[in-house]
């Protein structure tokens, strides 16, 4: 993992002191709420609906065990002792009182932690693979870049009042599991033809009211380019972005305005004066953050585990764990071990403080003391010996954090919706519970398979809707929530955006179109066939006729 | 208004005509529209010029008659409008314009340190206060992680500088 260094300590300490002053002057009244707004949103203090919620940074998802510790304080201290792991791999914090906010930052710096640039419209935190580091098909750890990107956008002087916020995303593997096709940028690692290992630079994704899938702008860029390249894009974007209409305003739309050819003529043009400047990545500093992330001090294993193996075939619900919750590494003898924190009935992505204590200290006896956060809201612990995964998963079980369905049905994103959110139309939330009560059986669920479903409380897409197998929209129909559905939508390398079935359905309705929908699926799919799979071959006819027929 | 050059309270011998104005004796800042037009006149004054630039004029507009000018005053019609951020570090990086470069429309203490870093020199302010919260303003992060316009030294640098620690 990154460890600060002295700048970073200091930069993070100040910017600290610094948001303690303009908080002093909020409460002296020396700013108005409309003068303090743009600076609190700088430190990811959002005013919700019923009290501020306060977003911390978890760069590229990575945590340590010290650093959950001190997320477990904050959510016990400040909160009410729960905390709420998002879709851009971070963690929200929904009752912190005003005047506590700079403490609440003072602690999380004792831990290399901030909330810089967790909203407002600048670069927000980098996101990555939840497998960075531990994936086979992984070119290189991408996690290194991001902490190169951390650093360079942190408090940009030109980048800070951008026409919209800006996200980037950078996976290292052929499979993309950090959706870089719909970010603002997304890099995916590659080799040319000499085998040098650069990025594909893909650019205008994203979600939102306008879902758009991203283009590739250059098709390789040499690493010590990378920002160069990426401050290049940012200053035309700067420049050119509309700023008259909030919803026009993302990079996508210049780029579709533009046209991608022309777009990338501009970058060109401008990173033709700035690619040989101090922009330039000197290897040498690629070469000391890759030493933050050099793989841990794995022990040399057999890759059959007998143990293992042995447990498996005697402790069903430990097999049906492993089969959905557990992934291969790289290293023989080690596997990958998710988290869900998708218990039947419960909010996706919240924890409370005891369990992230208690994640803490598995990680610590399994994992190198190491977490991730991902971005479809759970946890994983990259590095666990097969040996260990028993006993990781009884000491999951008791903290209730064993539910055996990352990847199904129940594993799903629901962003905070009307209950904590000014911008809902719906309820997404109570939605995804229902959602998975009424699929409680897991058996039934892993019958049905790897499926996502995506819940969005307004057009936002906050819950990502757009990419979900199904997607749910909450939409406002004379004051009544009512919920959109598409399907066939995916973040992965197959990136598309899902088709809308038809009328949207009431709240009550919605759980049952669901199961009608899911019931088609497997009605009609063939073997191995997962639900795009089904879905791209028979079209949204059959669908459509369930639903609409039986309503 | 108050105007803050090198940290302190200076005085303005600019006078910013608006386009319906009379031309007046001394140092003027004219617009983009009103350069364009009266050109030949304006430059037979034998007067400083300055010229100011809206948040959707790019300097990239007068790259070849930026010698022209003493002052490039760019405008933030709202603390939220970014461009002329990036208008900075064109004219200082790019254009290599050496007069002064100045802030002026919704300019407060808290974008000091960004304007400062992406080459403005001159901050047109509203409050007065904004006067003594310079030196805090622009020294309260003391760490850069880019590259800028200013004579700051980024992190990059000073790490690569100081001697390796075992
Ligand atoms: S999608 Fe809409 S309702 Fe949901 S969190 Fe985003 S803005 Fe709020």
């Amino acid at each position: 993992m990154y460890r600060y260094d002295e700048f970073d300590h200091t930069l993070v300490s100040e910017r600290v002191h610094q948001f303690r002053d303009q908080v002093e002057r909020r409460l002296a009244g020396e700013l108005t709420e409309d003068q303090f707004k743009p600076l609190r949103l700088m430190n990811g203090l959002y005013l919700q609906l019923h009290a501020y919620m306060l977003r911390v940074a978890v760069p590229y998802g990575t945590l340590s065990s010290t650093q959950m510790r001190k997320l477990a304080f904050v959510a016990r201290r400040y909160d009410k002792g729960y905390g709420h792991f998002t879709t851009r791999q971070n963690i929200q914090f929904n009752w912190p009182k005003l005047e506590e906010t700079p403490d609440i930052l003072a602690e999380l710096a004792e831990v290399e932690m901030h909330a810089i640039q967790t909203s407002g419209n600048c670069i927000r935190n980098t996101t990555s693979d939840q497998f960075a580091g531990a994936a086979a098909d992984e070119i290189e750890d991408p996690r290194v870049y991001c902490e190169i990107i951390r650093q360079w956008s942190t408090l940009h002087p030109e980048f800070t009042f951008l026409p919209r916020k800006f996200k980037i995303a950078v996976t290292g593997a052929d499979h993309d599991r950090a959706a870089v096709r719909v970010h603002d940028i997304g890099l995916q690692m590659c080799r040319n033809e000499a085998g040098e290992v650069g990025f594909e630079v893909i650019v205008g994704g994203g979600l939102g009211r306008t879902p758009v899938i991203g283009q590739t702008i250059r098709e390789f860029l040499p690493k010590q380019h990378l920002l160069s390249y990426l401050e290049a894009i940012l200053r035309v974007y700067n420049q050119l972005g509309r700023r008259d209409n909030l919803y026009k305003a993302r990079i996508k739309i210049l780029v579709r305005s533009e046209g991608i050819e022309s777009f990338s003529r501009m970058v060109e043009e401008e990173w033709s004066h700035i690619k040989d400047s101090a922009l330039q990545l000197p290897l040498d500093e690629i070469a000391r953050i890759e030493n933050y992330f050099a793989a841990p001090r794995y022990e040399h294993l057999d890759d059959n585990v007998r143990e293992f193996e042995v447990k498996r075939f005697e402790d069903r619900e430990f097999a049906s764990w492993v089969r959905t919750n557990v992934t291969a590494h790289k290293q023989p003898g080690y596997a990958v071990a998710t988290i869900s924190l998708k218990p039947v009935g419960k909010p996706p992505g919240d924890a409370s403080a005891w369990q992230m204590d208690a994640v803490a200290d598995l990680a610590e006896s399994y994992s190198f003391s190491e977490i991730r956060v991902t971005h479809e809201q759970n946890l994983v612990l990259a590095h666990v010996k097969k040996a260990d995964l028993y006993a990781l998963w009884l000491g999951l079980r008791d903290l209730e954090l064993a539910t055996p369905n990352a990847g199904l049905l129940s594993d799903m994103i629901a962003c905070p919706g009307l209950d904590y959110c000014n911008l809902a139309n719906a309820r997404s939330i109570p939605v995804a519970q229902r959602i998975s009560e009424r699929f409680s059986d897991l058996e039934r669920q892993h019958d049905i398979g790897a499926l996502k479903i995506k819940i969005s409380g307004c057009i936002n897409a906050c819950g990502h809707h757009h990419v979900g197998h199904i997607g749910l929209l909450g939409v406002d129909k004379k004051g009544e929530e009512f919920y959109q559905i598409t399907l066939g939508g995916s973040a992965d390398e197959n990136t598309a955006i899902g088709k809308i079935v038809g009328p949207a359905f009431s709240y009550d309705d919605v759980v049952g179109a669901v199961e009608d929908i899911v019931d088609t699926y497997l009605e009609y799919r063939t073997d191995g066939e997962e639900f795009n799979d089904t879905y791209r071959r028979v079209g949204l006819a059959p669908f459509k006729e369930k639903l609409y027929a039986a309503h | 208004m108050p105007l803050i050059k090198e940290g302190v309270l200076a005085e303005d011998n600019w006078q910013s005509l608006a386009d319906e104005d009379n031309l007046v004796d001394g140092p003027i800042v004219v617009s983009l529209e009103r350069w364009q037009e009266e050109r030949e006149s304006l430059l037979a004054r034998n007067t400083p010029l300055g010229l100011r630039l809206r948040s959707d004029q790019s300097p990239a507009l007068v790259v070849d008659d930026l010698e022209r000018f003493s002052v490039v005053a760019l405008e933030f019609p709202k603390f939220a409008d970014g461009r002329a951020y990036s208008y900075a570090r064109l004219l200082r990086d790019r254009y290599g314009f050496k007069g002064e470069v100045r802030a002026v429309g919704h300019v407060f203490r808290d974008q000091f340190l960004l304007m400062q870093r992406c080459g403005f020199d001159a901050f047109e302010v509203a409050d007065p206060a904004a006067v003594e919260a310079w030196e805090q303003a622009v020294s309260e992060i003391s760490v850069t992680y880019q590259p800028g316009a200013d004579a700051r030294r980024p992190a990059l640098a000073l790490r690569r500088s100081r001697p390796a620690v075992a």
